[in-house]
């Protein structure tokens, strides 16, 4: 383990972007904080976390995939993806990083998504430990330790401290290039602030909630759990959810029309909208209680049962901030999975 | 603090339903904490009891549930009314979006509605809230001793400049009748206005460039009560899943603010729900403040049955040239 003052972090962040495009959470004006790309004078924020989160870096909201031109009779399809370069995320944390997992079992299986890749190679994740977890969090329930985030970098701050600790070969590289301004450290601080940061765990309101009753092999019984009528009544089928959410990774394919050609693009999609996924048949979910029972049910049940028994959920509480109606996960487990 | 309680409202929905006037509530349903309230119908006399709440987080606008809600249900629902959103229900009125013999509308006096984004910045880990003469008593997982947090600090910006604390439907009211207030709503719009276009521009800008395409804005809108959604429409020829470009960003909250001018109430729930805090009530505003300098002091929703100055003309209108004298240099 290694260990700089907080005083030297612009030294470190000015010597990691010399060899990289360093992102880092930054205060906005409306006391929210956003990954933002470090320049001379950004000031690492404080927040427990980014309303965005960190997913866009591999999954971005919209991203063009190839370009049609047409003249005359022929046609010409160009590749216009934007090559990678490295780049560093600082400050991600335990729950997004656990978010990456989970995004990758759909993206990079068989046939790999070459964009997502690409980005995921290039990119290199310097975690967060939490000290000051939110009332909304619930990490623990998917078996989360926000006091020990994984990533290529795992960093731990104290009052006066970072400390660091590389966790892959480009961890390691990464450390390389700041080592000069770090130094060798024992683990004394850090493990007395996991110890500290455990207690408040265990005093988070959602600290109870569980997932027994749910993953693989309910679908049936819970897909027709009576409760979704009541869960759903109020929902306004809008997409902050899915948008804010580390793990939603529903996508639509589109053609943009230039005039002389057309512009092939990928766009989030969600869930929760009327026309997802709409065939030429129509609709799959004409409900918005289908519609709202289908996210519930992917993260719980689905993905679990195709994936090894791993929730499509890490407990970061953007969906329970950000709701309209203050309709959320939590409340569906508790409703559906029974009160624990 | 509410100066209505809970139990006020509880008992008299509870005796409207048990003597049949209606046969469901749409009121407050209490949440995983104190300020995570959800709208909901309740059924019983019994669900109600357990989970109905009424106090500085019941936040949500309920006129427009009824615009689907009133066709689905059996006989008479009982909706509860902050004055705020008594507009939005003479403005559905006016536009035939739902059936009035279908409701039974109890206005609520309202003291004003806590901003939970607002409260969060001010104390973290929040356990419980309480509500006192004093302010918010919050107790923390972080401290022994609970915080007080003054309420004036901690108001949603519609009530923070609340334009009315009257009442402009209901069947039935609790609580005393306020006033209509001569708000400082158009400080903000006119310190835009001052901007230079360039300055203005740069605003929105920023503003907008935050937008994620989630559409809380628009689905959680009283007065956006399209069916199909232009943008929804993937037969429209204009259908956007996400800002694809700076144009589209821009373009989606300005039509949006357009085919909601003349009939905007300025609920103020489009900003409240924004998750990225874009201050979309500003652009509605301006249209408000607009309407009101060309053809004289105008409030959507008033009356049912008003006729909008933009859907209207009287001979005393403003003529087009003059509107573009008036915006002068700027032009």
């Amino acid at each position: 383990m290694r260990k700089c003052s907080l005083e030297k972090i612009n030294l470190v962040f000015a010597e990691i972007a010399k060899a990289y495009t360093l992102y880092l959470p930054t205060d906005q004006n409306d006391s929210s904080a956003k990954f933002t790309k470090w320049e001379e004078g950004s000031v690492w924020s404080n927040a427990l976390n980014t309303v965005r989160s960190p997913k866009d870096f591999f999954f971005p909201q919209a991203e063009d995939l190839m370009e049609f031109k047409v003249e005359g009779k022929n046609i010409d399809i160009t590749d216009i993806r934007q090559e990678s370069e490295d780049f560093v995320i600082f400050g991600v944390r335990a729950c997004d990083v656990k978010s990456f997992e989970i995004l990758d079992r759909v993206f990079l299986v068989d046939p790999v998504d070459s964009f997502y890749a690409s980005r995921r190679e290039h990119g290199i994740i310097v975690s967060l430990a939490c000290t000051k977890p939110s009332e909304t969090c619930f990490c623990t329930t998917f078996g989360i330790d926000c006091t020990e985030p994984a990533g290529d970098v795992s960093i731990w701050k104290t009052e006066t401290e970072l400390y660091w600790q590389a966790n892959t070969e480009k961890g390691e590289k990464l450390l390389s290039y700041v080592d000069s301004l770090t130094e060798d450290a024992n683990t004394k601080a850090v493990d007395e602030q996991k110890e500290k940061t455990s207690v408040v765990m265990k005093k988070l309101p959602l600290a109870n909630l569980t997932t027994d009753g749910f993953g693989a092999g309910k679908t049936m019984e819970l897909f027709n759990n009576e409760a979704w009528d009541e869960l759903s009544q109020t929902c306004l089928g809008c997409g902050t959810c899915t948008f804010v959410c580390p793990t939603c990774q529903c996508y639509d394919i589109k053609d943009f029309d230039t005039g002389n050609g057309v512009i092939r693009y990928r766009c989030w999609d969600s869930c929760m909208y009327s026309e997802f996924t709409k065939m030429a048949h129509g609709n799959n979910r004409l409900t918005q209680k289908e519609r709202f029972r289908q996210r519930f049910m992917h993260k719980l049940v689905y993905y679990p049962e195709n994936n090894d028994g791993l929730y499509s959920c890490v407990g970061c509480g953007r969906c329970l901030a950000k709701c309209p109606i203050s309709m959320n996960i939590a409340k569906v487990m508790k409703k559906i999975g029974g009160e624990k | 603090m509410q100066k209505i309680t809970r139990e006020q409202l509880l008992d008299r929905a509870v005796a409207l339903l048990s003597d049949g006037t209606v046969n469901s509530v749409l009121g407050w349903q209490k949440g995983e904490f104190d300020y995570d309230v959800t709208p909901h119908i309740f059924k019983s006399a019994d669900e109600l009891k357990e989970g109905f709440v009424w106090n500085d987080f019941c936040y949500a606008n309920f006129s427009k549930y009824l615009v689907l809600k009133t066709d689905r249900i059996e006989g008479k629902l009982l909706v509860f009314l902050k004055p705020c959103d008594t507009y939005s229900f003479n403005q559905l009125l006016t536009e035939h979006r739902f059936d009035r013999e279908k409701v039974y509308a109890i206005g609520v006096g309202c003291e004003g509605m806590v901003d939970v984004n607002k409260l969060k910045a001010a104390v973290d880990g929040i356990s419980s809230i309480e509500a006192t003469e004093e302010g918010l008593k919050v107790t923390t997982i972080y401290d022994d001793e609970p915080t007080v947090v003054a309420i004036e600090n901690v108001l949603l910006e519609r009530c923070v400049n609340c334009k009315s604390k009257k009442h402009v439907a209901y069947d039935e009211l609790m609580g005393e009748e306020g006033e209509i207030i001569d708000s400082a709503r158009f400080d903000e719009v006119a310190a835009l206005e001052a901007m230079t276009a360039d300055e203005r521009f740069a605003f929105w800008q920023n503003e907008l460039s935050k937008c994620i395409r989630c559409n809380a804005c628009r689905d959680a809108c009283p007065a956006c009560t399209c069916e199909n959604c232009v943008f929804n429409n993937p037969n429209s020829g204009v259908e956007t899943k996400a800002p694809v470009t700076s144009f589209e960003e821009q373009m989606f909250h300005i039509i949006r603010a357009y085919h909601v001018a003349g009939r905007c109430t300025d609920c103020g729930e489009c900003s409240r729900v924004c998750p990225q805090n874009i201050p979309l009530h500003l652009l509605n505003r301006k249209f408000i403040k607009d309407i009101n300098e060309c053809y004289g002091d105008y409030q959507a929703g008033e009356e049912v049955g008003m006729r909008a100055p933009l859907v209207d003309y009287t001979l005393e209108d403003l003529e087009p040239g003059e509107v573009l004298n008036r915006r002068g240099e700027d032009a």
